[in-house]
């Protein structure tokens, strides 16, 4: 969570100073819902993000290095300079990708729960496959309140219910869509209520609390890799800033934003560990300093990448890209 | 065609503030006009068009909508079959993809499909092209797609007054009009002219700037490149005369036959990737109709055949700009084959 929160603070202050082009849409704050989440996943398991989406790739095992290189539109990025915040993906990882389509991520988790399932087949009847690996791998897509209205949610529940597919469906409901507070845009204020529409389960969780946010998310888990299909689980949170860096976020009012910066997962966690005796403040300083450390060395890796060269644009466009060039 | 008549006051507006009096002046003469759109309301939308409408018009106009793109089109064609006329806005085109069956299946064919007994007077209102570093999902051009769909009518707004007139008319006309403005124009300023019946008719082009060895048709964000191209010429005694079609959808085939009637050089400029874009057409065009007037071969300068890249540094290899574009009126003044000398 520390390393999330300051790598996305460091992000701000880079863009501010040039280095970051394009949009930057903090996390701060919501970071006990992503890490809850990813500590409840294991290697075989994928998730589909957000415009929001540097928190989940980090807690996904994110490389801050090549994330900031790829915020920095330099060679050693993720997407090697093509994809920048809104999409950043690695296969490898389990992440299958940022989105700056809201709702854009949803059918996909969906579709990789359908591969998973799949997965589990393979492991019987052709054991030396390597997608046999995955036969115990769920799928997990985060989005936010507003993403919950669109078509593609709807849809996407329908069928992994259906299907009865390891999908879990992680409503991260920070009360607004972009400027757009929840009950000027849906008439419920339980979002896991959709869930019933459904027959499938739909739970609630602290989603500033990263031990309920785990909680949950592994009970959704071990129902999906039992084989019981998909959970949409609602994590109760708040995001600190603007919907994007630059955006002020004045349109919410000032006791809301009061009562959600006490409530901050961060601080809470630290209360409870040093209350439990479980660290020491030497212990979470400790930590700081190594989360300093480590982005400090991201930040100069970033810096240290090269620009693309120009031409690069027209690479990747296919898998084989006849010389180099895009299709005519 | 002369943009503003001589008596009309003139004022300066930026595009964003021309295309928000559009939408006040045709909210005040028809009572029942509706705003659609994500964050339209309080907020003012993203780019801030529509700030102040909500206060002015009320909630009951001007409806800030969920996260929801087809359902809000879908609403808007509705409306419209009932005669309730609306402006729905789509905040970046590329979100435009998940409302396509309304906007393709429904919209475009119902006047059609009903034998021309309904028609579904509404506008979308769409962002379009890149503003720097916006990346893949972004930043499309996707104008041509909905040109190649029969029953829509596509404007391109590239000037404050243009933006005005243009989205007048298209709130106006009987028809779904899909209207493009670029993200990079709305800080862009110019005269704009006053009066609720400054209307521009849809499917008149509009001669930028006059010249008379090359015919350099551009639009939207491409326009003020091809200007300063052509001013950057006519230094090296290239005289380009840039014509702007206004709307892709209909055509102004009048307007471009006088300007090659007066040049006899075509070349065409647009952000959206080369591969079938609207070029390819309006290149077209002049092929099969004005051949007879061209002097040297046609020459696209377009975005290159990739999605749009992050980096800044790719970003400018993809799309146009102002060398690339003299260099393309260049092209065609070296390759003139009927030139004075030859033929
Ligand atoms: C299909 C689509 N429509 C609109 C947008 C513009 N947009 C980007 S983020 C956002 C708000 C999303 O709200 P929510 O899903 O609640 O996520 P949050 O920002 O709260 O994390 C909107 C409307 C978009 N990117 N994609």
């Amino acid at each position: 969570m520390v390393l999330i929160r300051r790598f996305e603070e460091r992000a701000a202050e880079l863009r501010s100073l040039g280095y970051i082009p394009g949009f930057l849409h903090p996390y701060i704050g919501q970071e006990a819902v992503a890490v809850g989440a990813c500590a409840a996943l294991g290697p075989h398991d994928y998730i589909t993000s957000t415009h929001r989406g540097h928190g989940h790739i980090l807690a996904r095992g994110g490389d801050p290095r090549y994330m900031y290189a790829e915020l920095f539109a330099r060679r050693d990025g993720y997407n090697r300079a093509k994809g920048g915040s809104l999409h950043i993906a690695n296969i490898e990882l389990g992440i299958i990708g940022a989105n700056g389509i809201v709702g854009g991520g949803i059918p996909i988790a969906v579709g990789a729960g359908l591969a998973l399932k799949q997965a589990r087949q393979i492991a019987v009847h052709h054991p030396d496959d390597p997608r046999a690996r995955r036969a115990d791998g769920v799928a997990v897509t985060f989005f936010g309140d507003g993403a919950s209205n669109q078509g593609a949610f709807h849809e996407s529940l329908n069928l992994a219910a259906l299907w009865r597919l390891p999908v879990i469906f992680i409503c991260e409901n920070n009360l607004y869509g972009e400027f757009t507070p929840q009950h000027k845009h849906q008439t419920i204020r339980d979002i896991a209520t959709r869930a019933s529409s459904y027959a499938i389960p739909g739970l609630i969780a602290d989603g500033n609390d990263v031990l309920d946010v785990y909680r949950v998310v592994s009970k959704a888990a071990e129902d999906a890799r039992k084989g019981r299909g998909p959970t949409l689980v609602e994590c109760k949170t708040y995001r600190h800033r603007g919907h994007y860096e630059g955006d002020m976020g004045q349109y919410r009012p000032a006791e809301e934003v009061a009562f959600w910066l006490e409530a901050d997962p961060i601080k809470n966690y630290r209360r409870l560990l040093l209350a439990g005796a479980i660290c020491t403040e030497d212990e979470l300083r400790a930590l700081d300093q190594a989360v300093e450390q480590e982005l400090e060395e991201a930040v100069a890796f970033a810096k240290a990448s090269p620009p693309p060269a120009p031409e690069e644009a027209l690479e990747d466009v296919f898998v084989e890209s006849y010389g180099g060039r895009a299709l005519l | 065609m002369t943009a503003t008549p001589k008596a009309e006051k003139e004022r300066r507006l930026t595009y964003a503030q021309a295309i928000r009096e559009a939408l006040v002046e045709e909210m005040e003469r028809d009572p029942s006009l509706l705003l659609l759109g994500e964050d339209i309301g309080e907020p003012g939308g993203v780019f801030g068009v529509t700030q102040g409408l909500l206060q002015r018009f009320g909630a009951e106009r001007v409806l800030d909508t969920p996260i929801s793109e087809e359902a809000v089109i879908g609403t808007a064609l509705g409306a419209a079959l009932l005669g309730v006329p609306t402006v729905a806005e789509i905040m970046f085109s590329d979100f435009a993809t998940l409302a396509m069956d309304q906007i393709v299946n429904q919209a475009a064919k119902f006047r059609y499909m009903t034998g021309g007994r309904t028609s579904a007077p509404f506008v979308i209102r769409m962002v379009t092209g890149t503003a720097g570093a916006t990346a893949a999902q972004h930043s499309q051009s996707l104008e041509a797609w909905f040109t190649a769909t029969p029953g829509l009518k596509v404007v391109t707004a590239s000037t404050p007054a243009d933006a005005k007139g243009l989205l007048k008319s298209a709130i106006r006309d009987p028809d779904p009009v899909l209207f493009f403005e670029h993200k990079l124009l709305y800080n862009s300023r110019g005269a704009v002219p006053a009066g609720v019946d400054s209307l521009i008719p849809l499917g008149e082009g509009r001669v930028a700037r006059e010249g008379s060895d090359v015919t350099l048709v551009a639009y939207l964000y491409m326009l003020p490149r091809a200007l300063k191209a052509a001013e950057a010429l006519a230094g090296e005694g290239i005289s380009v005369e840039v014509w702007d079609p206004c709307t892709l959808v209909p055509f102004d085939r009048a307007g471009l036959r006088r300007s090659l009637e007066k040049t006899g050089r075509l070349v065409i400029v647009q952000e959206a990737p080369r591969r079938n874009g609207f070029c390819a057409e309006i290149a077209a065009i002049a092929a099969e109709e004005f051949f007879p007037l061209l002097k040297a071969p046609i020459k696209r300068v377009c975005g290159t055949n990739t999605p749009m890249p992050y980096a800044p540094e790719l970003e400018q290899f993809v799309i146009p700009d102002e060398e690339r574009i003299a260099a393309g009126v260049r092209e065609v003044m070296r390759n003139a084959v009927r030139s004075a000398s030859g033929s």
